[in-house]
């Protein structure tokens, strides 16, 4: 099998996946996107790979490289329906609504004043959200009507239009921890809990990880997140209510796991690089079974037929077919 | 019988950078004297530049 791995930058969990490729007797071709130009109509290089793994942690480049490769027939993990979902909140809470996963109450607004409206309506203390955003970056935990106020005016006049969608989440009073499930390949591998003092759980705010094991509540709630977006490898982020029990607070579609191999015991770098290679040895053979047709043919003529992920028009191939 | 050291230097305050395995190009390693967050730029030879800050759709 031959994967394209992308990324942006090359961390700690890039080089422990490369070397379990490796290991596995993959070839794996680590692609700085920030190097790469793209042409829409040809797959070019990227003809020879079974399958692209994303691992760029800039969101930008994630959409723009895996929209133009899938659209080309390439399969791509994530695909670009679970990172769209899994990246913003909203379309997250969504899915899981459609789903029926148990998750907190939101109250959405486009404007301050019905914003200010909506955290009222979920009651103090409520947390405000970006919608597109990680790392717990801009994340408020808003007290009182005077925090309110506050904040909505600062991302009014200081904010992007991203900053607009007022996504006001009902304040869960967990534990002094969130618990967090990684999802390979519809099994939920390894768990933790990151414990903080601050309410904020986020390791990249300081966070503690810790093992714990993967109860069957878990492990059903977590595969049925990852289910309900679409995606082949996620780490699913739960909350324990103190009334309604556990609720899936969001999903992270390109998990950092250096922090939980060693206190899970898992080596979750290990069971990804085997579901992605699973996940190229099915298309390859799903190519092979469709005779000569390259995977851009069959993307088309899918296309034409009415289904398929990441078809969009028919674009034009430059000797790309055999 | 020796080991050999992989070694580059830091742009910002000319340390020594260990490497416990060569590289590969787009790598962070961090500068144990200045404590800059540095990105490997080239790997033969070593090369390494400050690594590009946080941007803001960084994240998983």
């Amino acid at each position: 099998m031959r994967i394209a791995m992308t990324y942006t930058r090359l961390r700690v969990e890039e080089r422990m996946l490369i070397d379990a490729f490796e290991d596995f007797g993959a070839d794996v071709t680590p692609i700085d996107l920030r190097t790469v130009v793209f042409n829409p109509t040809s797959l070019g290089e990227w003809a020879q790979y079974d399958a692209v793994f994303d691992r760029s942690l800039s969101l930008t480049n994630t959409l723009t490289s895996i929209r133009i490769l899938e659209s080309l027939g390439v399969r791509c993990i994530n695909p670009l329906h679970a990172i769209e979902t899994c990246a913003d909140k909203l379309a997250t809470t969504l899915a899981f609504i459609r789903a029926g996963v148990p998750t907190p109450e939101v109250r959405v607004a486009v404007d301050s004043d019905s914003g200010l409206d909506a955290i009222e309506q979920l009651g103090y203390p409520c947390v405000l959200k970006p919608t597109v955003g990680s790392w717990g970056r801009l994340v408020s935990r808003i007290n009182d009507r005077d925090a309110a106020e506050s904040i909505l005016e600062h991302r009014e006049v200081l904010g992007s239009v991203n900053h607009s969608v007022v996504y006001a989440q009902e304040h869960i009073n967990k534990p002094d921890r969130d618990i967090r499930v990684f999802v390979v390949g519809g099994n939920a591998i390894a768990a933790i809990e990151r414990r903080s003092e601050h309410w904020l759980t986020n390791t990249a705010r300081g966070a503690v990880a810790a093992g714990m094991e993967v109860t069957p509540e878990l492990a059903d709630l977590s595969t049925r997140a990852v289910a309900s977006v679409g995606a082949d490898i996620a780490a699913v982020d739960l909350l324990e209510c103190p009334s309604r029990g556990l609720l899936v607070n969001e999903i992270n579609h390109s998990m950092e796991f250096r922090n939980s191999t060693t206190t899970t015991g898992v080596d979750i770098h290990r069971v990804v690089a085997q579901h992605t290679l699973d996940i190229a040895q099915a298309h390859a053979s799903q190519a092979a079974g469709d005779g000569d047709i390259h995977p851009v043919q069959r993307a088309c003529d899918a296309s034409i037929d009415g289904e398929g992920a990441g078809s969009s028009g028919t674009p034009e191939r430059e000797g790309v077919l055999a | 019988m020796s080991t050999a050291t992989i070694t580059a230097t830091c742009p910002e305050c000319d340390a020594t950078v260990n490497f416990d395995r060569a590289p590969l190009n787009g790598e962070i390693a961090r500068c144990t004297d200045c404590s800059a967050e540095l990105e490997v730029i080239n790997t033969d030879p070593i090369t390494l530049e400050l690594a590009p800050e946080v941007e803001e759709d960084w994240g998983e």
